[in-house]
């Protein structure tokens, strides 16, 4: 796993060990490691490690979660998920909002990052404001918007005193509009994360290039355009792999705005697989919908970093993981 | 002789009318130039603000009057619907509940992160960083992927329904962030003052303790805090795991009241709220930390 690891070779040059007279303190020593090491190393191995063994192992079985593991079906689970036309379906769900959040989501940050830049008077206000969504919790922004949503409320008033002859639109109740609904309170939530890394980005560029650059004759747009936004290039590339891992594994606001509905209109991998293995007990069969999961997810994150990262991110990955 | 340089010499008044005229121009230029930002970021803080509002506004307000009239202010504010969410036992349990979890999650990934990280920063051993990057494997994996085996393991160590089937994998979960993070902190600590330990006649663990931790107070508040969110927000896990009401943390309280009183739509608005602003209250404060955080070795590089 070379990939996420920082270099290694530095740390082992700098850290020097304390001279070791004898066996005893080597001994002391290795008692120290192993007792700093394994409180960490348990709870590590039996929360995280065990159960995404146990899930490649269940997905082979059929399995209910009661009786004990029998029944062994071999691929058969994930025969019967790649041909099940609602995981399908959800799959590409999946997909389209990770395309809305490339196409989107990450542009309208930068805009907002750039629109804010290293001056303007009052960023911090702005800043302020625009990742209050971010800590609020999935449960409160959904149940807001859900209101904001409801067909005889919220939106559609103000719309049909704005547009005469409006039709007020079934926000979450329409199959066709549902995933465009929820994505906007996705926007709204999650920009302000993005916007908050570019704008630690931009405030990392020394005042000297801008400065150079505008001795040169550039004009502030030129300045934006040549030379902040490719030195944004390792943030942008960052919060791509970042929105990305994020839209594969989407779950909270969806399932409390929609539960995946109407008709499967908002189902997504993970609503999925929360209902299939748990509603309806299907371990073994939600065990495989979690491993294509994170196939998808290891896949996607392996190429990125190879192809198109080529650098270590190191630290950048705190987010893709919540 | 002399050469006398002629300047044009202008009356006072012309020279002072002429500057108070170059700088308005100047300012002029700047208002040119920042209004259009000014517009946007307005637009964008209306957006962002709005549905934030409209929840505390609603709860000041009868049902039939924020549904007819969902972003104005209220004709007459009442309290009553936060009274009563304030007076509901269900309220103060779930609050009870989201601390004790928040607290003690916080408290046990500081307690075993701290030591680990140290290992892995400035303990070399054999087998240290394909350890160290087994652990940081846990940043890739989803979290839905590992729930159904999880709920599985928590069953057979019969803790499915008590608030340490949310404590615990919480803590495993937060682990990869902490550890990387921390790592990379004790591991920019000068060697010399390692070195200065050791000729004082201190341990490794002196040092780590008494050296070490004490710099570490900006990091470990950085990530405490992470974590704290984290915990506070945390919606999947307590839905699998905590069966009875008396153990539901906030996200599920309010889930709860929302169904149980869908057709009161103020009341869930005051309810809301009130889960909000502690969280509102802490971000305010402790916002510089939560974005260092986030940020953390993101724009590096």
């Amino acid at each position: 796993m070379q990939l996420i690891s920082p270099t290694p070779a530095a740390t082992e040059t700098t850290s020097s060990q304390p001279p070791r007279r004898s066996r005893q303190s080597a001994l002391r020593r290795m008692n120290i490691i192993l007792l700093f090491l394994l409180p960490s190393a348990i709870i590590y191995i039996v929360f995280v490690f065990l159960p995404i063994i146990q899930a490649a192992y269940y997905s082979l079985y059929r399995w209910n979660g009661l009786v004990p593991l029998s029944d062994f079906v071999w691929l058969k689970n994930y025969q019967l998920a790649l041909s099940n036309k609602i995981f399908l379906g959800s799959i590409g769900h999946n997909l389209l909002i990770l395309v809305l959040s490339l196409l989107i989501q990450l542009p309208f940050s930068l805009l907002i990052a750039l629109v804010i830049g290293k001056t303007l008077p009052g960023r911090t206000f702005f800043r302020t404001v625009f990742f209050m969504p971010y800590i609020l919790s999935d449960v409160i922004a959904g149940l807001i918007w859900q209101f904001i949503y409801r067909p005889d409320s919220g939106l559609n008033v103000v719309l049909q005193h704005v547009i005469p002859g409006y039709q007020a639109q079934l926000w979450l109740a329409d199959p066709k509009i549902v995933l465009p609904s929820i994505f906007l309170v996705m926007i709204w939530k999650y920009f302000g994360f993005h916007m908050v890394l570019y704008v630690a980005a931009l405030q990392n560029i020394p005042d000297e290039i801008d400065e150079a650059a505008r001795i040169d004759g550039a004009s502030g747009l030129q300045i934006m355009r040549f030379i902040h936004i490719p030195l944004l290039g390792n943030t942008i590339r960052l919060t791509i792999l970042i929105s990305a891992l994020g839209s594969l594994q989407y779950f909270d606001l969806i399932w409390i705005m929609s539960l995946g509905g109407p008709v499967h209109g908002s189902e997504t991998m993970t609503t999925y697989l929360f209902k299939y293995g748990f509603q309806s007990f299907a371990l073994g069969y939600g065990s495989a919908v979690g491993v294509i999961l994170f196939a998808l997810c290891f896949i996607f994150a392996i190429m990125y970093q190879r192809f198109i990262m080529a650098r270590e991110v190191e630290g950048s990955l705190t987010e893709a993981a919540a | 002789m002399y050469t006398i340089q002629q300047t044009p010499t202008y009356p006072r008044a012309t020279l002072q009318a002429n500057l108070v005229l170059q700088r308005r121009r100047r300012m002029m230029r700047l208002y040119v130039q920042l209004f259009p930002r000014y517009v946007i970021c307005v637009l964008v803080a209306i957006f962002v603000l709005v549905p934030i509002l409209t929840a505390f506004i609603g709860g000041f307000k009868t049902s039939g009057e924020l549904l007819n009239s969902p972003f104005s202010l209220p004709i007459a504010w009442q309290w009553q619907n936060y009274a009563n969410v304030l007076t509901q036992s269900m309220f103060w349990q779930a609050a009870e509940n989201s601390i004790i979890v928040m607290l003690a999650t916080v408290g046990l990934l500081m307690v075993i992160a701290c030591p680990v990280s140290f290992v892995f920063a400035r303990m070399p051993f054999r087998g240290r960083e394909v350890i160290f990057n087994i652990m940081l494997i846990g940043l890739l994996f989803p979290f839905a992927m590992a729930i159904l085996p999880l709920y599985i393991t928590l069953r057979t160590f019969h803790l499915i329904d008590t608030l340490l089937a949310v404590i615990l994998p919480q803590v495993a979960f937060g682990l990869p962030v902490t550890i990387l993070i921390l790592r990379n902190f004790f591991r920019d600590v000068p060697q010399e003052l390692e070195d200065a330990t050791y000729i004082d006649g201190g341990t490794q663990v002196d040092f780590f303790w008494r050296v070490l931790m004490p710099l570490a107070r900006p990091a470990l508040a950085t990530v405490g805090m992470l974590t704290m969110v984290a915990s506070w927000n945390n919606f999947l896990l307590p839905l699998l795991v905590l069966n009875s009401p008396q153990l539901w943390t906030l996200p599920l309280g309010i889930t709860q009241f929302q169904s149980q009183f869908s057709t009161d739509w103020a009341s869930v608005m005051a309810f809301i709220s009130i889960a909000m602003i502690p969280a509102i209250i802490f971000y305010l404060f402790a916002e510089r930390y939560l974005i260092t955080g986030l940020t953390a070795g993101a724009v590096k590089g």
